[in-house]
């Protein structure tokens, strides 16, 4: 296990590859190609070093949180604030990248998916910037839990296309976001938001995120003297995660773990643990554990949070998994919605539902590991577009009873 | 070792051949074996039944419907096999199962391929496998000589063209236009260009697809291709009038053949 961060696509052991309809393949064939260029120009590096100097607000910085850490079994704690990111989350450092390829390869339409809202927010801004025609695909029920970040989307110019097929969420967007894909390839690019789909998404949103455990790796060095324990960050499709997990695949000392929404638990039929409880299968374009029936059906997920209630993952975790090389632990609703509070209410930083269950398994290993260890959490998005799903939670909205 | 589509595009090459497609399980399983006899009493010369799957990302709204209708009405993979057989008892017509991946997948292979060779069925054709993906899929089809259709696009290039006619075998499912399943008042004029390319790269049997909807529409495409391909206005029938309604419109759209 020396060279994992080496590992490109299409295949990551049994996982990844191209399953989609051949009227794509050319699409994926000019964009790996445009890619693999555009890694290799340093004039693309030095666009995208800029955007994320002079726009995103990078580096973003690490927080150490030791009256969080109290409740983790006295553990040392360290943030990676991907939150203090323009947009308000990790999903803008993949966006300005896509952004800046498509401009590459003469595409003018953005079409993307979004659960949360947030990779739709972070689109829909590039778009602006760029002055590019931008079409967000979000799942009617996720339109109604994310009512804010569909009125930001739309204020950045973009148009918010709730689905109404399937279950009405985050793969259901996928789908409808495909189906758009196919006919109208000529001029738009799919700014696919997590590192799922078909080749060279997986790699390439990896790629975009790497950063992340880039600038936290060296940033820990310098405040602790020594690399962490371990690296946590929570898994919906898992472009977080691996942003986070990559500049450490290779350190065979650092513990590297995936926290999935187990929802109301994974005895239950609603949760979203993909890792935990599926098997592999085909899903949007690439072989990787998903949840499905004995047809190979995609069954619908549940997650309280909207950005990790996808049925699929993509294909380096699973492959991560099999190695052994990362290990994946669900949390549930209730779980992530009291170290949402828990830090709010330790530190003043109050952190997106999705993140929030990446500090509940911070939690539960400060705890397994006691006061020596050394965690590093991708806080990975704020929390300000969860106001009304935590105000309910919580019961705290005035009025509300 | 013998295709059963090869057969009937040799002999009926001369007319021009109409493949009908109908979702399996749509609005039940029984309706939907009466429906595609139906369509075979009425001059379809080849079925393509569809597996619904939860996830069709190249169907458009009409056959989304009819798909997600036979999911919620219970349909299970292993009925296909009886339904495959129980039309192949009833007219002479290969049926071809049209397939996302994941279902085959999970079934297993090898499993499918037996298990529908055991049932008289002719292949599969694949939407979402690409030949270079296709390795077991190509293996179990050999093993139990299956025919397998792969798709062309307007947009593949001359390598992928020789691919899908090189990995095919039975006929090339040619798409007429960048787009998903739905009746279309144009066949894109990209059609006739991907069918003269898949000529070039050898191509025998060549089949037009995705937006077929009227007699006329069937007329212009076998001026150039062997085979029309329709399948969402035959749903629409179906989900309006029954069997019978699936029937008359495959009678006319018959009459579009050379």
């Amino acid at each position: 296990m020396t060279n994992l961060r080496a590992q490109k696509g299409p295949y990551f052991g049994d996982f990844g590859g191209r399953y989609v309809p051949e009227s794509l393949i050319a699409a994926l064939d000019e964009l790996a190609e445009a890619y693999e260029l555009a890694k290799i120009d340093p004039t693309f590096g030095e666009e995208l070093a800029h955007l994320h100097a002079t726009y995103t607000g990078r580096p973003s910085i690490i927080t150490e949180v030791p009256r969080f850490a109290q409740h983790a079994g006295g553990a040392r704690i360290i943030l990676k604030r991907e939150d203090l990111n323009h947009t308000g989350s990790h999903k803008i450092n993949n966006v300005l990248g896509q952004a800046l390829l498509a401009r590459r390869i003469g595409k003018t339409r953005l079409i993307a998916e979004t659960g949360a809202g947030q990779h739709g927010v972070a689109t829909a801004t590039a778009a602006a910037l760029f002055g590019m025609e931008c079409i967000v695909y979000m799942g009617e029920v996720d339109t109604q839990r994310q009512a804010l970040n569909v009125a930001r989307m739309r204020l950045l110019g973009a148009e918010v296309v709730p689905v109404t097929t399937g279950s009405r969420t985050l793969k259901d967007a996928i789908n409808e976001a495909l189906r758009d894909w196919v006919a109208n390839v000529d001029n738009t690019h799919y700014l696919l938001g997590t590192v799922a789909g078909p080749h060279p998404f997986p790699q390439m949103v990896r790629d975009f995120h790497k950063i992340i455990g880039e600038e936290a790796r060296e940033q820990v060095l310098a405040l602790t003297g020594a690399l962490p324990d371990a690296v946590i960050a929570c898994v919906g499709g898992g472009s977080n995660a691996i942003g986070i997990f990559h500049a450490f695949l290779d350190d065979a000392g650092v513990d590297l773990i995936g926290c999935e929404a187990a929802g109301r638990g994974i005895d239950t039929l609603e949760h979203a643990a993909t890792l935990t409880r599926g098997r592999p299968g085909v899903l949007h374009g690439a072989r990787s554990y998903m949840l499905q029936d004995a047809d190979g059906q995609t069954m619908e997920s549940h997650s309280i949070s909207a950005g990790l209630d996808y049925p699929g993952v993509g294909p380096e975790h699973s492959w991560l998994k099999d190695l052994g090389r990362a290990s994946y632990r669900p949390i549930t609703d209730a779980d992530a919605m009291s170290a949402l509070r828990l830090l709010s209410q330790t530190e003043g930083i109050i952190p997106a539902i999705e993140t929030a269950h990446g500090l509940a398994g911070a939690l539960e290993v400060g705890r397994e590991r006691g006061p020596n260890a050394t965690l590093l959490i991708n806080l990975s998005g704020r929390g300000d577009k969860d106001m009304q799903t935590a105000g309910e939670y919580f019961g705290i909205l005035d009025g509300a009873s | 070792m013998s295709s059963q589509v090869n057969g009937v595009f040799e002999e009926r090459r001369e007319h021009g051949l109409l493949i009908g497609y109908l979702p399996l399980g749509f609005p039940t399983v029984d309706a939907s074996v009466d429906a595609a006899v139906a369509l075979v009493e009425n001059g379809v010369d080849i079925l393509e039944m569809g597996l619904p799957y939860s996830d069709p990302v190249m169907d458009g709204l009409v056959i989304q419907r009819a798909t997600n209708t036979a999911l919620e009405a219970g349909f299970r993979l292993s009925q296909t096999f009886d339904a495959v057989a129980a039309i192949r008892a009833r007219v002479d017509a290969p049926v071809l199962v049209m397939t996302y991946f994941n279902p085959i997948l999970q079934y297993g292979v090898d499993a499918f391929a037996r298990d529908l060779a055991a049932s008289g069925g002719a292949g599969l054709i694949t939407p979402d496998l690409i030949p270079d993906e296709a390795k077991e899929w190509l293996g179990a089809a050999e093993a139990n000589d299956l025919d397998r259709v792969f798709l062309a696009a307007p947009s593949s290039s001359e390598t992928r063209l020789s691919s899908a006619t090189t990995n095919s075998r039975g006929f090339v499912y040619a798409v007429s236009t960048m787009g998903i399943t739905g009746a279309r008042n144009d066949v894109d004029s990209a059609a006739r260009g991907v069918v003269s390319r898949l000529r070039d790269s050898g191509a025998k049997n060549i089949g037009v697809g995705l937006g077929i909807s009227t007699t006329e529409q069937v007329t212009e495409v076998l001026e150039y291709a062997d085979a029309a391909i329709v399948g969402s206005a035959l749903v629409s029938a179906l989900a309006y009038g029954g069997a019978q309604a699936a029937g008359a419109l495959a009678s006319q759209l018959s009459a579009g053949k050379r």
